[in-house]
C-alpha cells in the first residue's frame, strides 16, 4: 500500500547550514497493518510522517503510495491525492472551532465537492455515530472535551474513506482513559474497514498493541 | 449549513463569524468611510446642482453676438499714408445678419434644446420724478421663457409679455416706488419712448440684476431701439450644459456670429466646480484606500490566527486556490456590507444636514439627491477596494506551507 524507497530529507538546501535529518528510509506498509512510529524526540519522526502524508516533499528518494510513484507529481495532484486516500489525525488542534462536531467531519467531503449534500451529512452522522458521539454532532469544538474533540478528528481522517490514516500523537494530549477510548477505536476502525494506520506515539505500552513498530533514531529506521 | 453557497463562502462567513469583534470594528470602519464618500458626495451633486441651476436657469447656456466692428482701413493707395494706429470703432448696437436663418440652423443641432432672439439695449426708465438706468431686454417669451426661467423668478404679478406689458426686477420697482399694474416710462437714447404696464416683478438672486432688469416683448424692443425687425444677441440652451462651449465653437465656426458659452463667460465658477469635483474625487481616493489598508490589517491578522486551520484544511486536501478564495471572500464580505452599513449612515447624515443647513432665507441649502446609482457604485466601489485589500493576506494564506502552519 506505501513503499518509502531511499527517503532523504534535508532542510537548508545548498546553504552551508544544510542538514539531513532523514538518511534513507526504506518502508513498506501493508494494506489493513497497524503500525506504531516510535523514536525520540528529534529523531525525524514526524518529518517522516509529513513526507508519507505528502504534506512535505523529500529531498531524494521515492514513495508510492498504492503503487503510484509520488515525488514527481504536481501540486495539485499531490493536493488531491492527499484528500482521497490518506486521514490526519493530529495531536494539537484537533477541529475547526468555527465548526459542529458534524461539519468538521463532512469537511473533507465539503471541500473536495465545493457544494454541501444531504448524503454527506449522513456519512458524516454516521461516522460520528461509529465513534460514539452522534449526540454532540451539533456542538463546537469548544464545547467537546479532549476526548470527544478527538474521536471528532478521527471520524473526519475517515470521511473520505482513505486507504492511509497518519496520525500524529493522537493520544498524547489525553489521560489515560480517553487515550485508550481513541486507541481502541483506531483499532476498530482498522479492523471494520481495513483501513492502514501509521501512528506517530511515545506511548510504548500503545505501540506494543500495534501490529509492527518502525523504529527512528537520528534519521534511520533502527533494527 | 447552506447547500447553495460553496464551500469557500462558508468557511469565509464562518471565520467571519467566529471573530466578531474584529468583524465588527471593521466593519463600522468600513461603514463610516462609505458614509462619508456618500455624505460627500450626494452633498456635493447638490451643491453643483443648486449652483448649476441659479446660474443656467437665470442666463443662456450660448449666447450669439454679433461679430466685433472693426475700423478696415484703405490700404495700398497711392500718396495715402497709413496711420500706425487704428482706432476701435464704438460698437453700436446692431442687429446679427440674417439671425432667423441661424435661429433656424442653431434650432436643426441635435445638441440644442431651445433658441430665442433676444434684442437688448439700455433705456431710461422713469416713473414720476424717478428714473433709472437700466437694461432692457427684448423677448418672445414662449421660447425665451425656457431658457431663462422667468416665471419661476416671479414674486408679484404675472410672467405676461404683450406688446403693452414690462416685467422688471424687485429692486429697480423699489427705487421707482412701482409695482404690478402700474405705468413705467421707458426711454431710448434715440428718444422714443413707450409707455408699458408693470405685468411682473422678478427677483432674480443678485441685487445688482434685480436694480437692472427689464424684460419686454421682443417687437417692443426693436421699435423703441431703432432695430425693427432685428435680433442683438440669439440665446441658446443645450442639451448637456458641459457640451456648451463645443456648441458654441460649433455655430461660431458655421456662421457670421460670435459665440460665448457659459463655461466661458463663467470661467471662475466653473473651475471652482471642477475644483469641487476634483476635491471629492480625492476625498473618495484616499477614504478608499484607509478603508482598503483596513481590511488589509486585519485579513493579515486573521491568517496568523487562522493559520492552524489552514493547515488543517490543506492536509484534508483543500487546494490552494480555494484557501485563496476564503479570504478573497472575507474581504469582498467585508467591504460589501460595509457599504450597505455605510449607505445607511451616510443616506441618514445626509438627510439631518439637508434638514438642518438653511440659507439666510430659510430655502434648502442643497436638494437632496440620493440616487440609487450612487449606493449601487459605492457598493462595487467598496467590495473591490475589499477584494482588492484581501489579495496580499489571501496569497499569504494560500502560499502556507501546512506543515508549518499546523505546527503554528
Amino acid at each position: 500500500m506505501l513503499r518509502l524507497e531511499d527517503i532523504r530529507k534535508s532542510y537548508n538546501v545548498g546553504l552551508p547550514s544544510q542538514t539531513e535529518v532523514l538518511h534513507g528510509i526504506d518502508v513498506t506498509l501493508q494494506r489493513g497493518e497497524f503500525v506504531a512510529l516510535i523514536g525520540p524526540s528529534g529523531s525525524g519522526k514526524s518529518t517522516l510522517l509529513n513526507i508519507i502524508g505528502l504534506l512535505d516533499r523529500a529531498t531524494s528518494g521515492r514513495l508510492f503510495i498504492n503503487g503510484k510513484e509520488t515525488s514527481s507529481l504536481p501540486e495539485h495532484e499531490i493536493t488531491r491525492l492527499r484528500g482521497h486516500s490518506i486521514g490526519f489525525v493530529f495531536q494539537y488542534h484537533l477541529l475547526i472551532s468555527a465548526f459542529t462536531a458534524l461539519e468538521n467531519v463532512m469537511m473533507p467531503m465539503w471541500s473536495d465537492r465545493r457544494f454541501a449534500s444531504a448524503d454527506m451529512e449522513t456519512r458524516a452522522r454516521e461516522l460520528l455515530g461509529e465513534v460514539g458521539l452522534a449526540a454532540v454532532a451539533g456542538n463546537k469544538a469548544n464545547n467537546m472535551s479532549g476526548g470527544q474533540q478527538q474521536r471528532v478528528a478521527v471520524a473526519r481522517a475517515l470521511a473520505m474513506k482513505p486507504d492511509l490514516v497518519l496520525a500524529d500523537e493522537p493520544t498524547g494530549n489525553l489521560d489515560t482513559a480517553s487515550a485508550d477510548d481513541v486507541f481502541a477505536l483506531l483499532r476498530r476502525e482498522n479492523t471494520r474497514h481495513g483501513t492502514t494506520f501509521l501512528l506517530v506515539t511515545h506511548n510504548l505500552d500503545l505501540a506494543r498493541r500495534c501490529d509492527r513498530i518502525i523504529k527512528v533514531v537520528d534519521g534511520r529506521i533502527s533494527p | 449549513m447552506n447547500p447553495l453557497l460553496p464551500f469557500e463562502w462558508v468557511v469565509a462567513i464562518r471565520f467571519l463569524r467566529e471573530g466578531r469583534m474584529q468583524t465588527l470594528f471593521i466593519l463600522v470602519g468600513i461603514a463610516i468611510g462609505v458614509g462619508v464618500i456618500v455624505f460627500m458626495t450626494a452633498m456635493l451633486a447638490g451643491l453643483e446642482q443648486n449652483f448649476l441651476k441659479r446660474v443656467l436657469t437665470s442666463q443662456p447656456h450660448v449666447q450669439l453676438l454679433p461679430p466685433d466692428q472693426i475700423a478696415r482701413p484703405l490700404r495700398d493707395i497711392p500718396g495715402v499714408i497709413e496711420d500706425p494706429v487704428v482706432q476701435r470703432p464704438s460698437q453700436r448696437i446692431i442687429s446679427i445678419d440674417q439671425w432667423r436663418k441661424i435661429v433656424a440652423a442653431a434650432r436643426a443641432m441635435p445638441d440644442v434644446a431651445e433658441v430665442s432672439p433676444t434684442t437688448a439695449g439700455s433705456v431710461l426708465a422713469s416713473r414720476g420724478d424717478a428714473s433709472r438706468s437700466v437694461t432692457m431686454s427684448g423677448v418672445e417669451p414662449e421660447t425665451y421663457f425656457n431658457i431663462v426661467r422667468v416665471p419661476d423668478y416671479i414674486v408679484a404679478g404675472q410672467p405676461r409679455l404683450t406688446s403693452e406689458d414690462v416685467i422688471i426686477g424687485t429692486e429697480l420697482a423699489k427705487d421707482l416706488g412701482a409695482s404690478v399694474g402700474d405705468k413705467l416710462n421707458l426711454r431710448a437714447a434715440s428718444g422714443a419712448t413707450r409707455v408699458l404696464t408693470i405685468s411682473g416683478l422678478v427677483d432674480l438672486g443678485n441685487k445688482s440684476a434685480n436694480q437692472r432688469t427689464t424684460f419686454v416683448a421682443l417687437r417692443t424692443a426693436q421699435s423703441l431701439l431703432g432695430i425693427i425687425g432685428g435680433a442683438t444677441t440669439i440665446d441658446i440652451t443645450v442639451r448637456d450644459i458641459y457640451a456648451a462651449e463645443t456648441v458654441a465653437q460649433e455655430i461660431e465656426a458655421a456662421q457670421r456670429v460670435e459665440a460665448d458659452s457659459w463655461i466661458k463667460t463663467n470661467a471662475q465658477f466653473f473651475t471652482a466646480v471642477q475644483a469641487q469635483k476634483n476635491t471629492n474625487l480625492l476625498i473618495r481616493v484616499f477614504v478608499a484606500l484607509s478603508v482598503a489598508f483596513g481590511i488589509a490589517a486585519v485579513l493579515v491578522v486573521s491568517v496568523i490566527q487562522r493559520s492552524k486551520d489552514i493547515g488543517i484544511l490543506r492536509a484534508m486536501g483543500t487546494r490552494r486556490g480555494q484557501v485563496l478564495a476564503i479570504f478573497l471572500v472575507q474581504g469582498g464580505v467585508l467591504g460589501f456590507l460595509g457599504s450597505l452599513a455605510g449607505s445607511g449612515l451616510g443616506a441618514a447624515a445626509l438627510v439631518y444636514w439637508h434638514a438642518m443647513a438653511r440659507q439666510a432665507d430659510g430655502s434648502e441649502l442643497f436638494p437632496l439627491i440620493l440616487e440609487q446609482s450612487l449606493f449601487i457604485e459605492t457598493a462595487l466601489l467598496a467590495t473591490l477596494t475589499g477584494l482588492v485589500a484581501a489579495t496580499i493576506p489571501a496569497v499569504r494564506a494560500a502560499d502556507l506551507d501546512p506543515v508549518v502552519a499546523i505546527r503554528g
